[in-house]
């Protein structure tokens, strides 16, 4: 079988991170199977966790009354679905469903927290790359705003 | 004058008329004299007469290898596009050209293409598609990332599936707004990129969409090492002759119509970041 350090240090997420801190996620980490139409996570719940998509697709989406749930975005292999737990509240602000059969690994964010705050470094590392995905998911969102494919002549 | 003068319209008639979209449709057409139709490269576009009513530059998006018909995929956003896409079988319309500096499909050859398409912008590099899958030996990777505003607006839905199952190429769409039935991708062109390894040394780009797409999937494809001179990008205008003569396309020291409408990144990367050229 393989060892959960190789699946996790298979994922773009942690490209480059120094083994000593690979060690460390692993630590937190846990694999998870989600059936297609399972709901990860749902909005205003607490964020305990977060994961490393290794297969399958997921859809992030937006519940509103009377209405069927707008999907915002899909994330799939090799992406990172949440990040809630990172920041206060730790309250997910979105809902997440799996679109097909997922296998992701999970990381608990308490666990995470913990250790960043005992090792500022590691927290360092992590936010650093979580902005850099939070940056790129803004201007996917606002160019998504903007109807980018509805111009044409002189636009 | 001879039926070849640029400026002269030659008569085609209707064929066939597919409806793509809710506001989107191919029209096949075919030369009402019997000649052979007007020869064209992959990314060429014709200046499309509609009797009364006036013309407009159209991309050929039908086969280099379909030597008898010319085809045009017609969004409908105007006078002259509405016309055209209410043409039926047995109509006729007017054909000038093929006009413009075309994909580099020649240069091309032994390296690895991405082609992005955005909305409409997918029938341009129709040709494109069709010529690399002819020769498949003769090129490198293809990878096709298309992005449309929802699936209903997605065009060549039964060929983006067979291209996709083409060796080595990779195809992945993606739409803006998706709804829960949906099981594909939600997300702008640009977030495909995360899914597909470019090796940026032996790749080229085309990349054809409205042009604030083309800005940012050009900027991605930078960021992935991607050289300017490998990205290319289509442009438009509104024009009036098509062939260089009148000025009506100008963009900077160009005429759309002449030095493009296929242009490399680094000749106008300046010029698209601008504003009000
Ligand atoms: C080289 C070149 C190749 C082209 N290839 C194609 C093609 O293959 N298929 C195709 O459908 N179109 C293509 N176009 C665009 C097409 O020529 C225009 O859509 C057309 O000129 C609009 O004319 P109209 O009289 O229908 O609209 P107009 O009456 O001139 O415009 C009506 C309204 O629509 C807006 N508008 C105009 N063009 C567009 C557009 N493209 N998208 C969104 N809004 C627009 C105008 O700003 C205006 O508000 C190409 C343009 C160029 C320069
Ligand atoms: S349209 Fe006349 S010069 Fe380009």
């Amino acid at each position: 079988m393989e060892s959960l350090e190789r699946i996790i240090a298979e994922q773009p997420f942690v490209e480059g991170l120094e083994s000593y801190y690979l060690q460390l996620l692993v630590g937190c980490a846990r694999n998870v199977v989600f059936e297609a139409g399972h709901t990860v996570f749902r909005e205003g719940e607490e964020a305990h966790e977060f994961y490393l998509l290794r297969h399958g697709k997921v859809a992030i989406e937006i519940h509103a009354p009377q209405r069927p749930p707008i999907v915002v975005e899909t994330l799939a292999d090799g992406d990172v679905l949440g990040w809630s737990w990172l920041i206060p509240p730790h309250h997910w602000r979105f809902t997440a469903r799996a679109v097909t059969q997922v296998r992701a690994i999970a990381l608990d964010g308490k666990c995470l927290r913990t250790k960043c705050e005992a090792n500022h470094d590691l927290g360092y590392e992590l936010l650093k790359r979580f902005a850099d995905i939070m940056s790129r998911r803004v201007d996917a969102a606002r160019y998504q705003v903007i109807d980018v494919y509805g111009g044409g002549v002189n636009q | 004058m001879s039926p070849d003068d640029p400026m002269l319209p030659v008569a085609y008639r209707v064929e066939k008329v597919t409806k793509e979209t809710r506001d989107t449709f191919t029209l096949v057409t075919r030369r009402v004299d019997r000649a052979p139709r007007h020869a064209f490269e992959p990314g060429q576009f014709s200046m499309l007469y509609v009797c009364a009513v006036g013309e407009l530059p159209i991309s050929i998006s039908g086969d280099t290898a379909d030597k008898q018909n010319l085809t045009y995929t017609v969004r409908s956003v105007g006078q002259v596009t509405n016309q055209l896409v209410s043409l039926g079988v047995g109509d006729t319309l007017g054909v000038r050209g093929p006009f413009g500096v075309p994909w580099p499909v020649e240069e091309a050859r032994g390296k690895d293409v991405v082609v992005v398409a955005g909305g409409i912008g997918l029938a341009p590099l129709r040709p494109v598609l069709y010529h690399i899958l002819r020769r498949r030996e003769e090129y490198g990777r293809l990878v096709l990332l298309y992005g449309a505003r929802s699936p209903q607006d997605q065009l060549f839905r039964k060929e983006l599936t067979q291209w996709s199952q083409a060796p080595e190429s990779r195809v992945l769409t993606t739409v803006d707004y998706g709804g829960v039935n949906w099981h594909g991708h939600v997300g702008v062109v640009t977030t495909m990129f995360r899914y597909v390894r470019l090796r940026p040394e032996r790749t080229i780009a085309m990349v054809c969409g409205p042009e604030i797409m083309m800005r940012f999937v050009a900027r991605e494809l930078e960021t992935r090492g991607v050289e300017r001179s490998q990205i290319r990008v289509s442009m438009e205008r509104n024009m009036k002759c098509g062939c260089g003569f009148c000025g009506h396309c100008q963009y900077g020291p160009d005429f759309i119509c002449k030095d493009g409408p296929v242009f490399s990144y680094d000749r106008i990367q300046s010029r698209m970041e601008a504003y009000e050229i």
